[in-house]
């Protein structure tokens, strides 16, 4: 059985189930995150519901802001955070995926610098640290699709790695994927530029000047963008959707155990292991792959 | 109307209005002759797009007084430079210009060359784009320049006043630019380039104190050097096969014509301020911004990545193309890194041109249809937005006093229009799904096919053009009631030019599929025999996403700032807030919180990097002037 | 129906308690106690939070700090004083600085007494506290909020 459908109706159909059901699983799984946190340190936790508790408190909340355009700029991360997951279940081109995923996280970032906050700066500031940290990594990713599969468009990459093992043909690019998820789930010890935790040297970080109804559109924002990260995990293993369902949920569980074994680290430290860990893992892997392919 | 006609008229006017420019004593006069003759230039480049069709049309221009000409101004400006080298005691360039007057004496009196061209002057989509980048580009910045000048000198009171001098350079500029892409002959394509090297200097050095001087030189030396190169590439091809046709040499290919084609690449390396010659570049920031804005972002330095994209189908998949390729990922690189570490923010410019230059090189380098489309699309978008940027620096030097970008916070408030303008250009250059973004998605497949090194360099390079373009951004988008606006003393020449630009930015990404069709298709499946472009879901995609930005942004802009449904409170500052802008300090004293972006100045800093990069590229080098030597 | 009470993150300010308090608070807010399972977060910034718990005395100097925080709050919000000191202002009160309790700043809504107090108490209080959000909610939905800014 076939289930990727390439006519219109199957992409539409595709985009909606993502737009309906990725805050719902994201939401869940942030649930399971806490739950699973709780349990690690020995206690009961809340209930696995509690994220969308979270979002409805947050949404019945008063309006507040600092000045008149912070909350524009959320309004189209969390816009173009859907747009790009769409395009990705859509199947269109990855490396469009990546380039308007990087718009996305921009916005959060100019959302974070227009207002005039020490903390919102700062928070800022390292969220662009973060982005030039996992940035190669995307796009190296992307490269590797296209060298083993030789298409960027992400419908055809499925198809070709629901036939071959897409996964023993990119191993160092997955480990170095994985690395960087740590940072794009925000768990430490990558977690510079906001935290979900209590653990913050600059309050909230980026999300500091944000409450009530855009708080909670940042977070379901990071909702989609999780489904969209576990989807990209997902195309590697498609071969078996159950293994390449276990292998999201695998990886989603050990970044909460990082989360709770580590402490934060400077961004020198974020920095330089990333892109060492990149270059080490991903590039040789293409390196590797190109001499073998060329045959 | 003939194409003839338009191009002989693109090429003499300017020069007429050169020299108008300084014979006519009075300043306001000129001022207002200006506008309607840059008017007339940029609808000649226009009326030449109609007038031509994909096929290249080819002119010959018989005459030996022009022959004479063309030889004694050569000869001249090799004296010149002599002159120059000898005047301010840099015996360095005292021994080029030696160099470049015997070369040209020699070759051309003493040992002529069996035939001239056969076609000296001709036309196709890519001299097209050329001229209409020259043309509408240009005019709109010397008008900028009318009002920017004035009031350079009021600020620079120690400078002479030489702007009858400085519009002098700048047509006769314009001029030599619109003979450089028309010209087939390689003689007549080198006159002109020798000529943009001298108005480079000029220009450079016209506040004429020590740091200008230096600078100036450094780039005299650098653009000699590669017109010396430039002459002994067409002395050698003619003398060895009496070719003396850019067309031709192409059509003799490699076999024949791999030594001259290096020889151009060469200069056109140091041209478009590829490592190890950028340094040229960045010192020529000392020029006044419509300096920077039309030779060193947008037109001259596209002229070195033209020569390169014409001889490229000579250099496609040798190991000189390879070299390079490599000089032009390293470059890249190395310029986008240190980019991060700047703050100066014309010199983040300068060091984000070398680094888009660099990959058109890369592409060049590789010379498939693919990574040729993909440079002709950076070309163009690339010389729309970073001029539109150099010349919003120039306007908020004057106002803040400061082309620091620390000291540009704030900016949607104290210069709302000019901010959003720049901002226009800065997403034009980095942001998806506006025109760098689509150009860089094509050239990141073009790189790959040959070898995925190439991509890695772009994605570690991207990166970090992302992070200082972003950081910059946010510095600008910080807003604070307490700013005053400072817009008012910006003179109209200026807004129009700012707006003109920004309009061209948005109208070249939104219009790029028709751009892509009508221009530059065309010229790929002339060259290289096959047109390639973008799956056409992809170019959908990228319009509707860019034209929805471009809806929902001002839409939105407009929206929250009539429409208040919130209640404003003040920054997180620990309570200790005064009021909306103020915190209580110590001591009773009262404080306004004031962030500086990261410069990461021991990673990326400038020194380190820029003798890395220089020594890399200039292994390549060598190796690639071995590889065709021996 | 509304989900304040099942979310209630905190703002926890140290007035001027000799952390006697403080450290009970931090205990209640540990696993031990775990007060996440309520949902409970500590937040240490107004904009997210809801409840307001202020330990110590109002003093001359911090009065401006405490009603900086409640105004940051958006609504609906709660106040609750932990410990006698920040009741009342207990032996402290008649210092020259020492204005007295939180009330005489801020609307108090829950009272949590001790010195210091015990974390089965704050998280009483807390918990208590959410309740009040509850019925806040409805007044905050109907239009009739109490004061969402104290003025200078």
């Amino acid at each position: 059985m076939n289930p990727y459908d390439e006519s219109v109706a199957g992409i539409v159909l595709r985009v909606i189930a993502y737009v309906v059901l990725a805050p719902l699983a994201g939401g869940l799984l942030a649930g399971l995150d806490r739950k699973v946190s709780a349990w690690m340190q020995g206690r009961v936790g809340p209930p696995v519901v509690q994220p969308f508790y979270d979002v409805a408190k947050l949404l019945s909340k008063e309006k507040i802001a600092v000045n008149r355009y912070q909350n524009f700029f959320v309004f189209l991360f969390l816009l173009y955070m859907i747009f790009t997951g769409s395009l990705f279940f859509a199947g269109a081109s990855i490396l469009i995926v990546v380039f308007v995923l990087v718009l996305a996280s921009l916005f959060f970032v100019l959302a974070g610098f227009s207002v005039n906050s020490p903390y919102s700066h700062l928070g800022a500031e390292r969220e662009l640290i973060q982005v030039l940290a996992y940035d190669p990594v995307i796009i190296i990713l992307a490269i590797g699709f296209y060298v083993v599969t030789g298409t960027f468009n992400v419908g055809s990459i499925y198809q070709a790695s629901r036939e071959g093992f897409l996964v023993l043909h990119l191993p160092g690019i997955f480990a170095a994927y994985l690395y960087v998820l740590t940072i794009k789930f925000r768990k430490s010890p990558f977690d510079l530029s906001m935290s979900h935790h209590a653990h913050q040297e600059i309050v909230r970080g980026l999300t500091t000047e944000f409450s009530g109804p855009h708080l909670a559109l940042i977070e379901i924002a990071h909702w989609y963008e999780n489904i969209l990260l576990l989807a990209l995990i997902y195309l590697f293993f498609a071969f078996s959707p159950v293994i390449g369902v276990a292998v999201a949920l695998i990886a989603y569980f050990a970044e909460v155990f990082v989360d709770n074994a580590f402490a934060r680290v400077k961004w020198q430290v974020m920095l330089a292991s990333t892109w060492v860990f990149t270059i080490t893992a991903g590039v040789s892997n293409l390196i590797i792959l190109h001499y073998l392919l060329r045959r | 109307m003939q194409p003839l006609h338009i191009i002989v008229f693109l090429i003499l006017f300017p020069l007429l209005l050169a020299v108008a420019s300084l014979a006519v004593r009075s300043l306001s006069v000129g001022r207002i002759a200006a506008t309607p003759a840059n008017a007339l230039i940029a609808a000649g480049s226009i009326l030449l797009l109609f007038l031509t069709g994909s096929e290249p049309i080819y002119f010959t221009v018989e005459s030996s007084l022009l022959e004479h000409f063309i030889l004694a101004a050569e000869i001249g400006m090799g004296l010149l430079v002599t002159y120059l080298g000898l005047n301010s005691k840099r015996y360095f360039i005292v021994f080029l210009g030696a160099v470049m007057t015997a070369m040209t004496a020699v070759f051309e009196i003493i040992c002529p060359p069996a035939a001239d061209a056969v076609h000296h002057l001709f036309i196709d989509r890519l001299s097209v784009i050329m001229a209409l980048l020259i043309g509408i580009l240009g005019t709109l910045i010397i008008n900028y320049a009318i009002g920017y000048m004035e009031e350079y000198h009021e600020h620079h009171k120690e400078v002479k006043d030489r702007r009858r001098f400085f519009g002098f350079l700048m047509y006769l500029f314009l001029s030599s630019m619109f003979g450089l892409v028309f010209s087939n002959s390689l003689k007549w394509m080198l006159f002109f380039w020798e000529i943009t090297t001298l108005c480079s200097f000029f220009l450079i050095g016209y506040r004429n104190d020590r740091e200008s001087q230096d600078s100036a030189f450094r780039a005299l030396w650098m653009n000699v050097l590669g017109g010396i190169a430039f002459s002994a590439g067409v002395a050698y091809l003619s003398l060895g096969t009496g070719i003396v046709d850019l067309d031709q040499m192409i059509k003799a290919g490699p076999a024949v014509a791999m030594l001259p084609a290096v020889l151009l690449a060469f200069a056109g390396l140091v041209k478009s301020a590829q490592m190890p010659f950028s340094t040229w570049l960045t010192g020529a920031m000392v020029a006044p911004t419509p300096v920077s804005a039309l030779l060193h972002s947008s037109t001259m330095v596209k002229a070195g990545v033209y020569l390169l994209l014409k001889v490229s189908p000579i250099l496609s998949g040798s190991p000189a193309g390879l070299c390079i390729t490599s000089i032009g990922a390293i470059t890249f690189l190395f310029a986008s890194f240190i980019a991060v570490s700047q703050s100066d923010s014309k010199r983040v410019l300068a060091y984000s041109t070398i680094s888009t230059l660099a990959l058109i090189v890369m592409c060049a380098g590789v010379g498939t249809a693919n990574a040729a489309w993909s440079a002709l699309l950076l070309i163009i978008f690339h010389a729309v937005a970073k001029s539109l940027l150099f010349l919003c620096v120039g306007v908020i030097d004057y106002k803040l006093h400061s082309r620091d970008i620390e000291d540009m916070d704030f900016l949607i408030e104290k210069m709302p229009k000019v901010a959003a303008m720049m901002n226009i250009g800065i997403a034009g250059m980095f942001l998806a799904p506006f025109g760098m973004v689509i150009s860089k998605a094509v050239t990141l497949k073009a790189l790959v096919d040959i070898h995925p090194l190439l991509g890695v360099a772009l994605a570690f390079g991207g990166g970090a053009t992302t992070f200082f373009y972003a950081k910059w951004m946010g510095k600008t988008l910080m807003v604070t009631p307490r700013a005053e606006n400072k817009e008012g003393a910006i003179s109209s020449w200026e807004w129009v030019t700012l707006a003109g630009l920004s309009f061209l930015t948005i109208a070249v990404c939104l219009s790029f599929p028709l751009i892509s069709s009508g221009l530059v298709d065309p010229y790929i499946a002339l060259v290289y025999g096959a047109s390639p472009t973008l799956e056409k879901s992809t170019l959908i995609l990228i319009v509707v996403t860019m034209t929805s930005l471009l809806v929902i942004f001002p839409i939105g802009v407009i929206y929250n700032a009539r429409h208040r449904d919130y209640r404003l409170v003040g920054p997180y500052l620990s309570g200790v807030n005064i009021d909306e802008t103020s915190f209580a300090g110590a001591m009773g004293s009262k404080l306004y919180p004031d962030t500086r972006n990261y410069y990461l100045a021991r990673w990326f800093g400038e020194p380190i990097l820029l003798q890395g990069g220089l020594l890399c590229a200039g292994f390549f080098i060598i190796i690639m002037m071995g590889v065709v030597l021996l | 129906m509304s989900f304040l009470k099942k979310s209630p993150w905190l703002l926890h300010y140290n007035a001027s308690s000799c952390n006697g308090c403080d450290f009970e608070l931090f205990a209640a807010l540990m696993p031990r106690y775990d007060p996440e399972r309520f949902g409970v977060i500590n937040t240490g910034n107004p904009k997210h939070a809801d409840i307001l718990l202020i330990t110590g005395s109002m003093n001359v100097r911090n009065v401006e700090v405490v009603r900086n925080l409640y105004n940051q709050m958006p609504s609906p919000k709660v106040v609750v004083a932990v410990g006698i000191c920040a009741t009342s202002g207990c032996v402290f009160a008649d210092a020259y600085n020492v204005l007295g309790g939180v009330d005489k700043v801020l609307p108090v809504d829950v009272y949590v007494l001790g010195c210091a107090v015990r974390p089965e108490a704050i998280l009483d209080g807390i918990l208590k506290a959410a309740q009040v959000l509850e019925e806040k909610y409805r007044a905050f939905q109907a239009g009739k909020t109490d004061k969402t800014e104290v003025p200078a």
